[in-house]
C-alpha cells in the first residue's frame, strides 16, 4: 500500500500542469482518486464533511446491479442452451453467458470512459463517476446479440449528445443508458426487435432445433400468444434484454439501494404503483379474456423491463424529479405511461423505455409547478400578515 | 414530578417539533466546568467577523484605548462602533492585499479600565435615548438583523426580535451553565430590547431542559419550546417555524450573551463581553469552559490541545476553528476568537491518503448520515473527526439530501441553483430572506458532491444587498 501511494507521489509531477504527460492529468486523477481517498481538506464553510461521497454512491448502485449482471450472464447461456437442445450443465451456462457479455461490458466501459475522460480533460474537470453505472446499465438493456459495433456507436451517442453537449453529468436531461438502446431502436430496428435477436446465436440460426422461439413474453403478449408463468418471469427464466429478465434479482438489488437510501423510494413505489393500478384499470374495460387489455397486472411488473425500469432507470435522480413531491407524480406516470405504450401501441411490444425518456423530458416541468405551489405559499402569507 | 412539569410546561407555551436535521456525533463535548481565567496579553479586533462591514479606522498605531473605546466604525453608518475589548495600546494594524484592514491588534494592559458610558435611567428613557446609548457603547454589533443576518440599520423598527435560548451546533456551549451567572443581566436587557420593538421578544428554548433553564422564568417574553436535532437551536430556523420573515419585514436577532452585555451595560455604564467560552473538540485535552474576553488570542489556550494523540489522525496537525464546525473560522494556531463566537473547535487535519477508503464497507472513525455505513447503527457513538474532504468536487447529482437536515418549507436545491443562475426574483421567491449561512450549514456537511454551500447562499445574500438598496 505505502509503496503504490509512493509511486503515485512520484509519477505525479508527469502528469501535473507543465509534465510530460499533462495532457493526461484527468485520467491520472481518476486512477489515484480510484485506489485513495483524496487528501484535500475543507478550506471554506463547514471544517468536516461527511464520509459519503458521490464514488461511493454510485459504486453501491453498481454493487445493487450485481444480481442482475450474474443471472443475466448465466440465462444468455441457459437460453442458448434451451435453443440448440445442449447439454450445459449450470457452470458451463454461466461461462457461455460469460463470454458473451463481457465484450458488451468492456466495449460500454472502453467507449464511454475515454468520451468522458477526455471531455473532463479539456474542461479541466475531475473525471465524473456518472459513467461508472450507465457503463454497466447500458449491457444490461441490449439484446445478448447487439453487434458491438452498433454498441460502441449507441454508447458515442449516448454520452456525447446525451451529457457531453448538456455539459456532463449532472446536467444531462434524458437517462444516458435509455439514450444508448433508444438509439439502437431508431437507428438499428432490426437489431433490437424480433423474436431471434434476444437469444445468443439464434440469428445465424446454426443448430437451433426446430421451431423453437425465442420471443420475449412481451412480444407473445402483443401476438396473443401464451406468455410464461408468473414464477418464470418473475424468476428470469424468459429471453429478453441482459439483465430485465429476472424481477427477483432486480428486487434484490431493489432492497439494497432501499436501505442505503441511494435511490428514491417514493420514485420506485409510485412506479409499480402507476403501473398496477393503470393495468387493473385495463383489466376492468377489457372487452375480452383473448384482449391484451385482459393481461393480468401483476404479469404487466414482472414482464419485460418494467422492474428494471423502475428500479434502476426511473430513480436515477438527475433526470427524474428533483422535488419529493414530484418524485410521487413522476414516478406514477412512468409507470402508467408505461403499461398505456406496452398494450396500445402497435409497433413496439416495450413500454417502459420510451416512458421513462419521455418522463425525463417532463421532470422539469412537474418540479415547476412543485415548486411554483411552495413560492405561491410564500406569497399568501404576505398577504394574510398586512 | 419533574416529568410532569415539564409537560404541563410544553403544553402552557408554544411547542414546536422538528424532526428534519443532524446532531453531528463529534468527540469533545465540554464539562460544565471553569478551567481558567484567561487574560490575555495581544487581542485583536477583526472587520472580517462583521458581514458586509466597510470599516473605517478610529484608532492609529501606539494609540492608548480603554475597554469600550471605538477602535472602528462602520463607514456606510459611522454611527456604529466597534470597541475595544480591553485597555491597552494599539499595538498593529494589519492589512491584507489592497490595503484590507485585516486585524487590529491591542495589547492589554493589566489594568482592566473601563470607557465610562453614560447611560440613561432604563425604565424611563425613550427608544431613541436607548438606541443611542447601545450606538455609541460599541454593543449595536452584537445585534443582527434578518433578512441577511447583518447589523441592523437603528433607522428602521424592525418586526419584531428573535433571540435562542439555546445552541444546537455540533459541541455547542451550554448556555444555561455560561449564563448561569447573569440572569438578572440577561432580565434586564430583555427590559431594554422590549422598548425596541412593538412586536415583542420572543425566547425559544429547548423543550427537553424546558424547566431547568433559568430563562423559562424571564418577564416580557414570549416563550416557545423546540424539540428536535440541529438546526433546531439556530434562530433562523425558529423564526422560519414561529413567524417567518417576508418581503420588505425586518428581523432582530440577539444571543443571549449580548443580552447580558446590554444589561451590563445599562446597570454598570460599561462595555463588559467578558464571557464563558467552550474548548471543544477531538484534539482538546480538557473539554471545558473558559472566561475570556472577544478577540483573545489562541496561544492562550494552548495548553488545551492535544498535541500527541495515539492514533494516525490524532497525530496530525491541529486545526483551530473559532466556532463551531459548521460555521466557525478556521484561525490557526496564531489568530483570535471572533466576536460572535462562544466556543472554539480544535480537530486534526485531515491530509492524508486512505487506500479505497471510498468503497471499503466499514471504515472504523468514519461517520455519516446516510446508510451507506454501519454508522447509524451505533446512534451513541462519537467520533474524532478531522477536515478530510472525504471525496472529490462533483456536479449536483444526488437529490433529496438538503430536505432533510433543513426543517423549512424551502426547497433548497432550487433556491441554490437560483443564486448560482443570479436571478433576483427566483431567490426572493424561494425564500433568499429567510436563510443565512448558518442555516444550510448542515446541507453543506451532507452534500455527497461536496458544493460549498454557505458560500453560494454568501454570494447570494450579497448580490441581495447590492441590488436591493
Amino acid at each position: 500500500m505505502k509503496a503504490i501511494r509512493n509511486l503515485l507521489d512520484n509519477i505525479k509531477p508527469t502528469f501535473s500542469n507543465g509534465g510530460k504527460l499533462s495532457f493526461l492529468h484527468s485520467a491520472f486523477d481518476a486512477f489515484e482518486s480510484f485506489l485513495f481517498v483524496p487528501n484535500t481538506v475543507t478550506r471554506k464553510g463547514v471544517h468536516v464533511r461527511d464520509s459519503i461521497d458521490l464514488k461511493r454512491s454510485m459504486m453501491l448502485v453498481i454493487i445493487a446491479l450485481v444480481p442482475t449482471i450474474i443471472f443475466g450472464m448465466w440465462n444468455a447461456g441457459y437460453q442458448h442452451n434451451l435453443s440448440v437442445g445442449g447439454t450445459l450443465d449450470l457452470w458451463g451456462m454461466f461461462w457461455f453467458g460469460f463470454l458473451k457479455v463481457l465484450p458488451l461490458i468492456l466495449v460500454s466501459y472502453v467507449v464511454g470512459l475515454g468520451i468522458e475522460i477526455a471531455a473532463a480533460q479539456i474542461r479541466g474537470h475531475e473525471v465524473n463517476e456518472g459513467y461508472f453505472v450507465s457503463g454497466i446499465l447500458i449491457p444490461l438493456i441490449m439484446p445478448v446479440d447487439v453487434p458491438l459495433w452498433i454498441l460502441a456507436l449507441a454508447v458515442a451517442f449516448a454520452v456525447l449528445v446525451g451529457k457531453e453537449v448538456f455539459g456532463g453529468t449532472g446536467m444531462n436531461i434524458w437517462n444516458p443508458a435509455l439514450l444508448a438502446r433508444a438509439f439502437v431502436f431508431f437507428a438499428y430496428p432490426s437489431k433490437i426487435s424480433g423474436d431471434t435477436i434476444w437469444i445468443a446465436g439464434l440469428t445465424k440460426g446454426e443448430g437451433v432445433i426446430d421451431g423453437f422461439s425465442g420471443a420475449t413474453a412481451l412480444a407473445n403478449a402483443k401476438a396473443g400468444t401464451p406468455v410464461p408463468s408468473f414464477y418464470d418471469m418473475f424468476m428470469g427464466f424468459e429471453p429478453g434484454s441482459v439483465g430485465e429478465t429476472s424481477t427477483l434479482a432486480i428486487l434484490i438489488g431493489a432492497a439494497l439501494l432501499l436501505y442505503t437510501g441511494i435511490a428514491s423510494w417514493k420514485i420506485m413505489f409510485s412506479t409499480f404503483a402507476g403501473g398496477f393500478l393503470v393495468a387493473l384499470l385495463l383489466n376492468a374495460l377489457s372487452p375480452g379474456p383473448d384482449s391484451y387489455m385482459a393481461m393480468p397486472a401483476w404479469n404487466h411488473m414482472v414482464m419485460g423491463g418494467f422492474a428494471f425500469g423502475a428500479v434502476f432507470m426511473a430513480t436515477d435522480p438527475v433526470t427524474g424529479s428533483q422535488t419529493e413531491k414530484g418524485k410521487w407524480i413522476y414516478g406514477f406516470l412512468i409507470g402508467a405511461m408505461a403499461i398505456i405504450i406496452r398494450v396500445f401501441n402497435p409497433g413496439y411490444p416495450e413500454g417502459m423505455m420510451l416512458s421513462i425518456l419521455l418522463l425525463n423530458t417532463f421532470a422539469p416541468l412537474i418540479d415547476h409547478y412543485v415548486v411554483e405551489a411552495n413560492i405561491k405559499r410564500r406569497l399568501k402569507r404576505v398577504v394574510i400578515n398586512k | 414530578m419533574c416529568i410532569f412539569a415539564a409537560k404541563f410546561f410544553i403544553i402552557m407555551s408554544n411547542h414546536i417539533r422538528l424532526r428534519r436535521g443532524l446532531n453531528i456525533p463529534l468527540k469533545g463535548n465540554a464539562l460544565n466546568q471553569i478551567t481558567k481565567t484567561i487574560s490575555s496579553d495581544i487581542l485583536a479586533v477583526k472587520p472580517a467577523d462583521f458581514k458586509s462591514l466597510n470599516p473605517k479606522l478610529l484608532v492609529k498605531e501606539g494609540d492608548a484605548v480603554k475597554a469600550g473605546t471605538p477602535v472602528m466604525a462602520d463607514k456606510k453608518n459611522l454611527e456604529i462602533v466597534f470597541c475595544s475589548p480591553t485597555s491597552g495600546i494599539v499595538t498593529q494594524i494589519v492589512r491584507g492585499e489592497k490595503r484590507k484592514l485585516l486585524e487590529i491588534r491591542i495589547q492589554s494592559d493589566t489594568k482592566n479600565e473601563y470607557r465610562h458610558i453614560v447611560t440613561p435611567n432604563f425604565r424611563s428613557a425613550s427608544r431613541k435615548e436607548l438606541i443611542d446609548t447601545l450606538l455609541t457603547s460599541g454593543l449595536w454589533p452584537t445585534i443582527k438583523q434578518r433578512p441577511y443576518g447583518i447589523i441592523p440599520n437603528p433607522e428602521i423598527e424592525p418586526k419584531a426580535i428573535f433571540i435562542s435560548g439555546f445552541d444546537s451546533s455540533p459541541l455547542a456551549p451550554d448556555i444555561d451553565f455560561a449564563l448561569k451567572a447573569e440572569y438578572e443581566s440577561v432580565q434586564i436587557g430583555i427590559d431594554i430590547l422590549n422598548m425596541l420593538t412593538k412586536g415583542g421578544i420572543h425566547l425559544s428554548l429547548h423543550a427537553q431542559n424546558y424547566v431547568s433553564s433559568p430563562f423559562h422564568k424571564l418577564e416580557k417574553v414570549i416563550n416557545h419550546s423546540f424539540d428536535g436535532p440541529h438546526p433546531v437551536g439556530n434562530v433562523g430556523v425558529q423564526i422560519h417555524n414561529i413567524d417567518p420573515v417576508n418581503k420588505g419585514e425586518i428581523i432582530w436577532t440577539v444571543d443571549l450573551y449580548s443580552v447580558a452585555a446590554i444589561g451590563k451595560l445599562f446597570t454598570k455604564g460599561i462595555y463588559d463581553v467578558r464571557k464563558l467560552i467552550a474548548i471543544t473538540g477531538p484534539r482538546v485535552k480538557r473539554p471545558s469552559y473558559v472566561e475570556c474576553l472577544p478577540g483573545m488570542c489562541m496561544t492562550d489556550i494552548k495548553e488545551y490541545a492535544l498535541t500527541k494523540g495515539e492514533t494516525m489522525i490524532e497525530k496530525m496537525p491541529i486545526r483551530y476553528v473559532s466556532g463551531n464546525i459548521l460555521t466557525g473560522d478556521n484561525v490557526g494556531p496564531n489568530g483570535y476568537l471572533g466576536f460572535y463566537h462562544n466556543q472554539i473547535t480544535l480537530l486534526s487535519e485531515g491530509n492524508y491518503h486512505e487506500m479505497f477508503g471510498w468503497i471499503k464497507p466499514i471504515r472504523h472513525n468514519k461517520f455519516s448520515f446516510s446508510h451507506s455505513y454501519f454508522s447509524w447503527l451505533s446512534p451513541k457513538k462519537r467520533y474524532s473527526m478531522d477536515t478530510n474532504l472525504n471525496g472529490g468536487e462533483r456536479a449536483f447529482v444526488m437529490t433529496g439530501v438538503y430536505e432533510k437536515v433543513l426543517p423549512m418549507d424551502i426547497y433548497p436545491m432550487h433556491l441554490f441553483k437560483a443564486i448560482l443562475a443570479e436571478d433576483i426574483d427566483k431567490m426572493e421567491a424561494l425564500g433568499i430572506y429567510e436563510i443565512i449561512e448558518e442555516d444550510v450549514a448542515l446541507c453543506e456537511y451532507v452534500c455527497p458532491s461536496k458544493t460549498d454551500i454557505q458560500e453560494i447562499v454568501s454570494k447570494g445574500i450579497e448580490l441581495m444587498i447590492k441590488e436591493m438598496s
